[in-house]
């Protein structure tokens, strides 16, 4: 095999762990309070400027800016479901999308307003790993084990803690539970922090290797809606499965083609898979 | 009702006077204010009835570049353009409504469905940079004032072609909500499976309005295009234009022919008036607010203010009966 491809192939499953980590995220506040959250990857983008504003400006040291940035983050998650998702918790499902997508407007001007739209990066550049002709990045490899153990702690979580059950039996049926002595309004709020957090710590992981600026929740917002859904809803491990599939479209189409027509081809490839499958990929 | 009739003739009287009184710059705002009013109004014309899509930029997109284009390299006439946009419009439509309907994909997932839809055709344009000139956009070659090229300099010829758009984005409006199918299309609405019960062609009709919605948002984009005589993919196609077509749209309301047409006037005085008011000293600022006011807007009135006006008179109407029996 072309040693290119295989180099393209890792990368693509690098990059995989990172946007499995937000499709958890988002899948977790959909699954549960069912509501998406357009502007998910914005709040990502404000962890990711907060690390940098941490870091970069006024040189904390880089592990503390980015436990701040986890639970500012996590914070932010609980004030979004508060001031904007409880008020209208009862009205059509679209208002809240649509609620949300308001939050997207704001964020980016308010991005660009404190920090104008310069690409900014924390200028701190791990070393990149060589292995037999393959070159990896090691801020990808570290964001991907991150990532992967973020994604187990949160399987974990999940499936033994009493909480984590009640969050697993809200997403079942939001009615009974209350029946069994579970405050809803309780567990809403522990899922946006935990979204919220995730999030938090994908910003960690991106801001290593991207540079931050207003908009870049655009490049990669659409794209984890899209394999939020294609894992199904509430489907964590099909969620997680999605995130590679569609990193491996993006990296090989990106080989071949161009990044633009990679992403053309993942859209496309989510909406036939809706058609065929519209209640997720791996459900049975 | 012949107060109504004298309203709307004072209306057109006002119209029509307008280009005689009104500066350049603003009669490039009211432009502006008629096309983006004509394609929210297209949005409603489907957005009311609750299905939701984000994808309507896609169609703007399509709509915009297809006559470009064909202008550019095989000096087609957009009075030919133009309609083959719309009618590429109306097959991606088909092609993504048809199965969307047919399988029952609503809701959330109609909306991700189609705002996969305008990233692809965002994307597409993009991608094809050799031929559309990609993110830097594409200018139609200009040939002055032009009936054959639909160009041109003066704004007076824009503003007429603007105002008869909306005017016809309004009479469609109309026909669809006094035509037959409104009670179906409401039934639908309220419950799918029910009115698929009482015999009503639940995926004729959607498709129906969808169709027609998809060809005007063509239409408008078209119109757009020759006007700004500069088309971007961002500002034509994209989830930033699905999502400013669905939030003019419900700010204005889209229960009442006028609201979306509210919805244009106020986010783009808003917009320019914070523009002016913060000037370039605060990049964002503007956008800021407006943000803000969404958020409040769907959270307060998800009703948009026609809907609130409306709301409003006839809780006073009901009170003065109330107290007068």
């Amino acid at each position: 095999m072309d040693i290119y491809l295989l180099e393209t192939i890792i990368n693509g499953i690098l990059l995989g762990g990172v946007l499995a980590l937000l499709a958890l995220g988002l899948n977790l506040i959909f699954g549960v309070i069912d509501v998406v959250w357009i502007a998910y990857a914005d709040i990502v983008m404000c962890g990711m400027y907060l690390i940098y504003y941490l870091n970069a400006e006024l040189h904390w040291p880089l592990l503390l800016a980015c436990s701040v940035a986890i639970a500012w983050v996590a914070a932010l998650g609980v004030l979004v479901h508060v001031l904007i998702i409880a008020p209208i918790l009862g009205s059509a499902p679209i208002n809240q999308l649509l609620a949300t997508g308001g939050l997207l407007f704001f964020l980016q001007s308010f991005a660009t307003l404190l920090f104008g739209t310069d690409f900014r990066n924390i200028g701190v550049r791990l070393p990149i790993i060589r292995l037999s002709g393959i070159y990896i990045s090691s801020a990808r490899l570290l964001a991907f084990a991150v990532a992967v153990a973020g994604a187990i702690a949160l399987y974990f979580f999940l499936k033994r803690t009493f909480i984590g059950t009640a969050i697993r039996a809200i997403a079942q049926d939001r009615d009974i539970v209350g029946l069994m002595g579970v405050d809803q309004r309780h567990i809403y709020l522990v899922t946006s922090a935990i979204g919220g957090a995730l999030a938090g710590l994908a910003a960690c992981l991106l801001i290593l290797q991207y540079d931050v600026h207003p908009f870049i929740g655009n490049t990669f917002g659409p794209l984890i809606f899209m394999i939020c859904v294609l894992g199904g809803l509430g489907d964590m491990i099909g969620g997680f499965v999605a995130a590679f599939v569609m990193s491996q479209i993006i990296s090989i189409g990106g080989f071949y083609f161009s990044t633009e027509l990679s992403y053309v081809f993942a859209f496309t490839f989510f909406i036939v898979l809706m058609f065929l499958r519209p209640r997720g990929v791996f459900s049975r | 009702m012949t107060g109504r009739h004298a309203m709307f003739a004072g209306l057109a009287v006002v119209l029509l006077a307008l280009p005689h009184f009104v500066p350049p710059y603003f009669m490039h705002l009211l432009i502006q204010i008629l096309i983006w009013g004509f394609v929210y109004t297209a949005w409603s014309i489907m957005g009311r009835f609750g299905f939701v899509s984000l994808g309507h930029g896609a169609f703007m997109g399509v709509g915009a570049y297809v006559p470009a284009l064909l202008w550019n390299y095989a000096g087609l006439t957009p009075w030919v353009g133009i309609p083959l946009g719309m009618a590429l419009s109306v097959l991606l439509g088909l092609v993504v409504g048809y199965p969307c309907f047919r399988l029952k994909v609503v809701g959330h997932y109609f909306a991700l469905v189609t705002l996969a839809l305008s990233q692809v055709v965002m994307l597409s344009i993009v991608a094809a940079r050799d031929v559309t000139g990609g993110s830097l956009g594409f200018t139609p070659k200009a040939v002055g004032h032009s009936w054959f090229a639909l160009q041109f300099p003066e704004k007076v010829y824009f503003y007429a072609i603007s105002l008869a758009l909306w005017l016809t984005g309004l009479a469609v409006w109309h026909w669809i909500d006094r035509g037959i199918g409104r009670e179906a299309l409401d039934a639908i609405a309220e419950d799918e499976e029910a009115a698929a019960s009482i015999g009503i062609n639940v995926i004729g009709e959607k498709l129906r309005v969808t169709l027609i919605s998809a060809a005007l948002t063509a239409l408008g984009g078209a119109i757009y295009g020759q006007y700004m005589m500069y088309l971007n993919p961002e500002t034509v196609s994209g989830i930033a234009v699905s999502l400013q077509i669905v939030f003019a749209a419900i700010v204005g309301g889209t229960y009442a022919a006028i609201g979306p047409t509210i919805g244009a006037l106020l986010t783009i005085s808003l917009n320019e008036g914070l523009r002016v008011a913060f000037g370039t000293n605060f990049i964002g600022a503007a956008n800021t607010i407006y943000g803000i006011l969404l958020i409040l807007f769907i959270i307060f009135m998800p009703r948009g203010i026609v809907g609130m006006i409306e709301d409003t008179f006839k809780r006073r109407w009901r009170g003065k009966t109330a107290s007068t029996a």
